[in-house]
């Protein structure tokens, strides 16, 4: 049990307001463009209109002439310095600038320096690249063909095939499956979608000679991580880097890896001595950086004719691009992808995945997830109303009958994660009350009979969040701990810093509210920063939602180390010994005599000036913070949907979401993460598609062809909540800001296919767009 | 190309600068004006980040070059709050939690602001609409939508 502070003091459950606000609503925030350096020049980067093709030469010599231009840097001028490739983040390497030949559309090929961004354009026109164009791989399923283009000349395996991983009890599953006297199997694809965040990426690199310093304002959702990579693959002294992540206008894991442009614009800067700023433009963004999922799955479930599961057979083929640069924090090649088993007790199970390099931008990254359960628990979701469909079941009966039950926590999955807590049930109890579920089936069977398409989606998803703990969970071999420093000073405030970074989620409230809530100092008094490596404890950062989970911990920890300072200290202010002193949030006092007590501030200020004889001066602690496990939060989705028939329109009428993710910071920012995740949901399920065509040209490039969710498309959110705390988490907290993004997707489709099931269709591939829906009704006879 | 002397009204100062036909008003704002809270989202005209008011209209300034600004008035997030008082759009934003990030928040308040000017009263679809050329990738909207919402109320008082 939680002890609730007053609002004053603002602890655990308040809804404070934020307290980063107050510059943002200004127009005084300080995001990475906003960085302004006296002498500082401009890069830009030349790119590959080709997907696939032999450079033949590189012609600098019109844009060096040009006024204003500082320095043109190609591959073959980063090879001189060892610098042309560079490692992924996941056992690949990926090169800076091309050498040889490209391998993507927009890939970078050189870079461009002038005094000003106009002439850094004008520079980037005047390059001229020879191309000899090469056949080229768009589609996975062709990587593997004998006549396939090989991509990567450079790797000693001539072939397009990455990886093969395997996990679970094949001959268990199989036999499983044979025996079941209902099967399903639904072949789907997660489509390659980009987290698209409003600010591009981007970065000022600043040597200073005199120094010998590099300080770097980076768009990074792990700065210390950078700072680390940074040293080891140019040979800096890492004392020497300074990474500082300013304001970060979103990320959505787009700002994990290190790109091209990074490594650049640090190598100009130490070439020109002057400070260097590249910024993408929305299409570079667009075109080349992170792109998350281009998963192409089949899930096949063995099943009882009552509807209980028992076995659960994954096959996926995964298009990582032209380099496996997978911006992920497991030893996993699929990452978290073994949880597809999600929320439901199957005996056995097993899952299998291939990856391979296709000529398209590198990656994945994990788009508000942790790496893959996005694409897991939409395709477990996903064949669950397939087999409710098979079965003719009701797909919430299907789920009640099939959800892990509330007594099985800790839960060990056939696929080797172990479930923290959870209550299934309560949460899809809670979402089918609140949606007025069996109104809605009458209501769909009624229209049905008038001939309208009405749809109910359901997604009950399972999330798993949180990374470490450091023994199976590294991003290049750096443990995924987290960490928090607080100070206290004399007058009884705060500052604290963490290993994460914020990007939008509300680090510098909620953090001050932990510390609020275990030393009683009010929100007000705590200053919470983040993003600069020469001031924070090193952290692993922010993505994957394991801010709570992790430094959320790390902080809580750190605040019960001062705790146990101040103790002392108050046992001797008020001579008596620390066995017959209480806590309550803000003050020690005396066992049976609550008047004698003494205050977080005044044990603060003693720290500095009034000490037990033989105790160090100071009140501050540090914690690296190493979580036992993950956290699993998780939820029920209900969406209903009605589709004009005349276009293939889908109108999102209503969406419930109940969300559990423990015991909650800040439920105003909870209830933000959610509103946000659902609308990024919304627009994968519906929208958001980076395609190519069969020459590699990429087809969403632009915010007018890569559509995202406006206000106008967006539904008003209906949430609700239950509340399973974590059992070793020291506040009981889940992390919930990837749940939306993780669980909505399903319910979306769902809910679509719903509207047509009775049509005979099991399945439309995402983004479902109103002429996917219209020609499906069209074969069907029944456009309008 | 010769560079063109122009003269903008910015937040209420006279400002003049030396500037290239084809400098975007946004860099003008940004780059020359040293104002950054204006921002750059996309370059197609799609996110609304950089929208700012012209002689009272919401405009994207990264469509328009600096040269069409000559001998108007341009008001940017900077000159919202009158006298260090929050304006009651900006109050909103934070009240309701309108915004997360706050890449988009100076754009959705200069949106929402030229809103309420042409209509006191949005109803919420009204909203939605008047701010669809605004695009917000961490709130979902609905957040938003209230706090237009709040100011409408306060401002009518």
């Amino acid at each position: 049990m939680i002890h609730k502070t007053s609002s004053e003091v603002g602890g655990m459950g308040h809804s404070v307001k934020r307290k980063e606000d107050l510059r943002f609503i200004q127009g005084r925030g300080n995001y990475v463009d906003d960085v302004q350096l006296p002498n500082m020049v401009y890069g830009q980067v030349v790119r590959s209109p080709y997907a696939h093709a032999r450079i033949k030469g590189i012609n600098t010599e019109a844009a060096t002439k040009l006024k204003g231009v500082l320095a043109v840097i190609t591959g073959q001028d980063l090879e001189k310095a060892g610098l042309s490739w560079m490692p992924t983040l996941f056992h690949d390497k990926q090169m800076v600038l091309a050498t040889g030949k490209v391998l993507f559309q927009a890939q970078e090929v050189a870079f461009v320096v002038a005094e000003d961004r106009y002439t850094a354009a004008d520079a980037a026109e005047l390059i001229e690249v020879e191309y000899e164009e090469l056949p080229v791989l768009v589609d996975p399923h062709h990587a593997t063909d004998p006549d396939a283009p090989i991509i990567r000349e450079d790797r000693d395996e001539k072939s397009n095939h990455i990886f093969h991983w395997e996990v679970g009890d094949k001959q268990a599953t199989d036999k499983a499956i044979n025996d079941a006297p209902v099967k399903i199997k639904l072949s789907t694809a997660f489509q390659r979608c980009h987290p698209a965040p409003l600010e591009t990426c981007g970065c000022v690199a600043d040597f200073n000679p005199a120094t010998g310093r590099l300080t770097v304002w980076e768009t990074s959702q792990a700065p210390h991580a950078h700072r680390t990579l940074f040293a080891l693959v140019a040979g800096l002294s890492e004392n020497d880097i300074r990474i500082i992540s300013p304001d970060i206008g979103g990320g959505f894991g787009n700002k994990v890896p290190i790109y091209p442009g990074y490594v650049c614009a640090v190598v100009a800067s130490i070439t020109l001595k002057r400070p260097v700023k590249w910024i993408e433009t929305r299409s570079e963004n667009l075109q080349s950086t992170g792109f998350a999922r281009d998963y192409h799955m089949t899930a096949e479930i063995g099943a009882d004719r009552d509807g209980k599961v028992k076995a659960l057979r994954v096959g996926t083929l995964a298009d990582h691009g032209a380099f496996n640069a997978a911006a992920q924090p497991s030893k996993f090649p699929a990452g978290l992808f073994s949880i597809c088993t999600g929320s439901y007790d199957f005996q056995a199970s097993f899952c299998e995945v291939d990856g391979v390099y296709t000529n398209k931008a590198p990656g994945g990254i994990a788009y508000r997830c942790s790496f893959r359960v996005t694409e897991a628990a939409y395709l477990i979701e996903r064949a669950m109303d397939a087999l409710a469909d098979e079965l003719g079941m009701d797909a919430a009966e299907l789920r009640l009958k099939n959800f892990i039950p509330s007594d099985r926590f800790p839960y060990k999955s056939p696929l080797g994660f172990t479930y923290d807590s959870g209550d299934y049930k309560a949460a899809m109890n809670l979402a089918l009350e609140q949606a007025g579920y069996k109104d809605l089936l009458k209501e769909q069977a009624d229209k049905r009979k008038k001939g309208e398409l009405m749809g109910i989606g359901i997604s009950s998803f399972t999330e798993i969040v949180g990374a470490g703990p450091a023994h199976t969970y590294d991003i290049a071999g750096l443990k995924m701990f987290d960490s928090c420093e607080i100070r206290v000073h004399p007058t009884g405030k705060a500052t604290a810093r963490l290993g994460t970074k914020s990007q939008g989620q509300g680090h510098e409230t909620t953090f001050a509210q932990i510390i609020a809530q275990e030393l009683g100092i009010p929100v007000a008094g705590i200053t919470v920063e983040e993003g600069d490596t020469d001031t924070a404890p090193y952290g692993l950062g922010t993505y994957a939602s394991r801010s709570t989970p992790v430094a959320g911990a790390a902080t809580a920890v750190a605040a019960r180390k001062i705790r146990d300072k101040a103790k002392k200290i108050a046992a001797h202010l008020m001579e008596v010994s620390e066995e017959d002193l209480e806590w309550e949030p803000g003050k020690f006092y005396v066992k049976g005599a609550a008047d004698k007590a003494k205050t977080i501030q005044e044990i603060a200020f003693a720290a500095y000036t009034d000490l037990p004889p033989g105790l160090e001066p100071g009140l501050e602690a540090v914690d690296y913070y190493d979580p036992p496990n993950l956290t699993f939060p998780f939820g029920t989705y209900i969406c209903v949907v009605d589709i004009d028939k005349g276009t293939g329109e889908v109108k999102v009428r209503r969406f419930i979401a109940v969300d559990d993710c423990g015991n909650i910071i800040n439920p105003m920012i909870v209830e933000g993460q959610i509103h946000g995740g659902l609308t990024e949901g919304l627009g994968i399920a519906f929208m958001q598609e980076i395609g190519y065509d069969e020459s590699g040209n990429v087809q969403g490039g632009t915010f007018m062809d890569y559509l995202v969710p406006t206000a106008v498309e967006t539904p008003h959110w209906e949430t609700g909540k239950t509340c399973t705390p974590s059992p070793h988490h020291p506040l009981g907290a889940k992390g919930v800001g990837e749940s939306p993004n993780v669980g909505s997707p399903a319910a979306f489709v769902n809910a679509v296919v719903d509207a047509l099931s009775h049509l005979g269709v099991r399945n439309i591939d995402m983004p479902v767009t109103p002429w996917k829906i219209w020609r499906l009704l069209k074969e069907k006879g029944q456009a309008g | 190309m010769a560079k063109q002397s122009i003269q903008v009204k910015v937040n209420g100062t006279e400002r003049e600068a030396t500037v290239e036909p084809r400098l975007l008003l946004v860099h003008f704002i940004r780059d020359v004006l040293r104002l950054t809270g204006t921002h750059v989202g996309c370059d197609t005209t799609n996110c609304g980040a950089c929208t700012v008011l012209l002689d009272g209209r919401a405009v994207k300034s990264c469509t328009m070059f600096a040269v069409q600004a000559d001998g108007r008035e341009l008001m940017t997030i900077e000159g919202v709050a009158l006298d260090g008082q929050l304006h009651p759009l900006q109050e909103g934003f934070k009240e309701e939690h309108g915004l997360q990030c706050g890449f988009c928040t100076p754009g959705m308040i200069m949106t929402s602001y030229a809103l309420l000017g042409k209509n006191p009263k949005p109803s919420e679809e009204e909203i939605r609409w008047g701010i669809s050329g605004n695009l917000c990738r961490c709130t979902g909207y609905q957040n938003i939508v209230k706090a237009v919402q709040y100011a409408a109320a306060k401002m009518a008082k």
